[in-house]
């Protein structure tokens, strides 16, 4: 599994303040501690409560570089913003995210061509998320077509199904389930498959076992990454033994161990 | 729109061990060998790096072997019972780039020799051959606990490859191990499960991941070698595919198990349709090499002259891109 570590977001209050007070101490605590975790990639999330959320985000991305190599995920809707986070970062880094609606396909795509990024591509398109899995697949394809269009390898597309939170529509897990399990049959080799899991359980009780719940079953289907948080051990526990489940990493007694060792 | 070419892309790659020590690094050896370093399955020249070839290490026992059958004793009849002239003629005569010491005199019961008979045997080897050296033991976990932290500590910063370590007995020998500067052999019984529990059990130790050798077991042509190949398969496949646990270098035993074949070590006069036992019982050994190396095996623990020659020869070819 890639695991991308998602607690570096202005959404969280803590992050905010720092943001707001420049603390690069506090981030790059954060930053390093998602890695001791599990982590193998760090989202960058400025939110939307920074002044200026385009400087924010260098300084961000900045103050994490010095202490990791990761890839960075540069995380924000706003084209300016995601250009001056993949400007400021050296190293490794992807985009977070583009829609799969054509025109942001055709911004988004050679931007990440043009910095040898890695790309989070989301199944909703001009007409919003597809209501069904045959839309998500049809949505996945054309991004698919896309990506090759403009010579973006199949290493660093990262489509995303969509998931939405269970308490507003009890039929999407399963939807997002069986998306997973086609995506994965789109190209030989295929491209990776990502969610963003936390926004699942929002606005639900029993959030995190709402969320080991399911990344174990998406692991099921074929799900190779996922933008979690990483400090939620049983998350991580759950995430670890479903891939020595389904034959993904080679058990061992001290299964759990072995992975935190990587 | 370009045809994407098919070829794996590996995240992993296998720790590369050396094993030896020149003056400058503190020892006596004259050259080092280097274990592993693989960054594709066996010899995909075209997909990844093999950076080191698979090293052939001649085998020399500290006492005369019990039940070595003629036509493998021939080649060493003038040097049995004196590992020091047994190894330097290994090296001399037979071109070995390695030297692996079983100490089967320590066991029990085949001669119970003590921990500094033991020591003496190891620095005599050391002193009559100035190649690498593995020490292995005799497999009885209390005898080895006693005698291979003697042999480590006589040894020390001649970095050894001493053995073996196992799930319920690895403490005593990790720690001479680390202390003594050299590297070590983690053994599980032809289990893959068990295999990566013993390399994480010896690394938490703080033993570091890039002086392990493992010893998944052998199994010997015709005797076991396809469930010892398809172990080292999967351990490699996992290796290369980013399981820290399963990237170090793999050791196998070649000629012990080869040699335990009765289609190896048959006489002429027993089975006179086999072909003359000089010729097949090297050539049995030799096909169980050839047939590990493509399984990912970074050291052979060899017998015979000739099986050993044309495995070196074999190896050369294999490495040529």
């Amino acid at each position: 599994m890639i695991v991308i570590g998602e607690r570096i977001n202005g959404m969280f209050k803590a992050v905010n303040q720092a943001i707001q007070e420049r603390d690069k101490k506090a981030i790059q605590d954060l930053a390093l501690r998602q890695l001791q975790e599990g982590a193998d990639r760090l989202d960058i999330n400025v939110g939307t409560a920074a002044a200026d959320p385009v400087e924010a985000m260098a300084w961000l991305v900045k103050s994490v570089r010095e202490v990791t190599n990761v890839p960075l995920s540069i995380d924000n809707p706003n084209l300016g913003t995601i250009k001056s986070g993949l400007e400021a970062c050296s190293g490794e880094k992807m985009i977070n995210s583009t829609t799969g609606a054509e025109e942001a396909l055709d911004t988004l795509l050679p931007l990440a061509k043009q910095h040898n990024a890695s790309v989070v591509a989301l199944c909703i398109d001009e007409k919003g998320v597809p209501v069904d899995v045959d839309g998500r697949c049809e949505i996945a394809l054309r991004i698919l077509t896309k990506a090759m269009e403009y010579d973006i390898p199949m290493d660093s597309l990262f489509i995303d199904p969509i998931v939405l939170p269970v308490k507003a529509d009890q039929t999407g897990p399963g939807m997002v389930l069986e998306s997973i399990k086609q995506f994965a049959m789109l190209a030989d080799p295929p491209p990776h498959i990502v969610i963003g899991l936390s926004n699942l359980s929002q606005g639900a009780v029993d959030r995190k076992l709402i969320n080991r719940t399911f990344l174990a079953m998406a692991v099921g289907q074929g799900l190779d990454a996922a933008i979690l948080d990483p400090l939620d051990t049983e998350l991580m526990d759950a995430m670890i033994a479903a891939e020595v489940l389904m034959n993904r990493a080679i058990y061992s007694d001290s299964f759990l161990a072995a992975y935190r060792q990587k | 729109m370009a045809v994407e070419e098919p070829r794996e892309k590996w995240s992993g790659a296998v720790a590369a061990v050396r094993i030896g020590a020149t003056s400058e690094e503190g020892g006596t050896r004259r050259g080092v060998v280097t274990l592993g370093g693989e960054a594709t399955l066996p010899f995909l020249h075209f997909e990844g790096a093999t950076p080191n070839p698979p090293v052939v290490a001649m085998e020399v026992l500290d006492v005369k072997p019990q039940d070595w059958p003629e036509a493998l004793v021939k080649p060493f009849a003038d040097v049995i019972g004196s590992p020091a002239d047994w190894a330097a003629k290994c090296v001399k005569e037979y071109g070995a780039e390695m030297i692996c010491l079983k100490l089967e005199g320590i066991h029990p019961d085949f001669g119970d020799r003590s921990a500094d008979q033991a020591a003496e045997t190891v620095k005599a080897v050391l002193k009559a051959v100035d190649v690498p050296l593995a020490i292995w033991g005799c497999d009885v976990d209390e005898k080895d606990n006693v005698v291979l932290p003697r042999c480590s500590e006589v040894a020390a910063g001649e970095r050894c490859l001493i053995g073996t370590a196992k799930e319920d007995n690895y403490k005593t020998l990790t720690a001479a191990c680390m202390a003594d500067g050299h590297s070590l052999i983690a053994e599980s019984p032809l289990d893959i499960n068990i295999a990566k529990q013993v390399n994480i059990l010896v690394s938490e130790m703080g033993f570091p991941l890039d002086r392990m050798v493992m010893y998944p077991t052998t199994g010997g042509l015709g005797y076991g070698i396809d469930y010892a190949y398809s172990i080292q398969e999967r351990s490699r496949l996992a290796a290369l595919g980013g399981d820290r646990m399963m990237a170090v270098p793999v050791v196998c035993q070649v000629g012990q198990e080869a040699w335990r074949a009765k289609e190896a070590k048959a006489t002429t006069e027993e089975a006179p349709l086999w072909g003359p036992a000089e010729q097949r019982g090297p050539m049995w050994e030799a096909m169980t090499a050839v047939t590990l190396l493509q399984a990912g095996s970074d050291l052979l623990i060899m017998r015979h002259p000739s099986a050993v020659a044309l495995v070196q020869r074999f190896i050369k070819g294999l490495m040529q891109r």
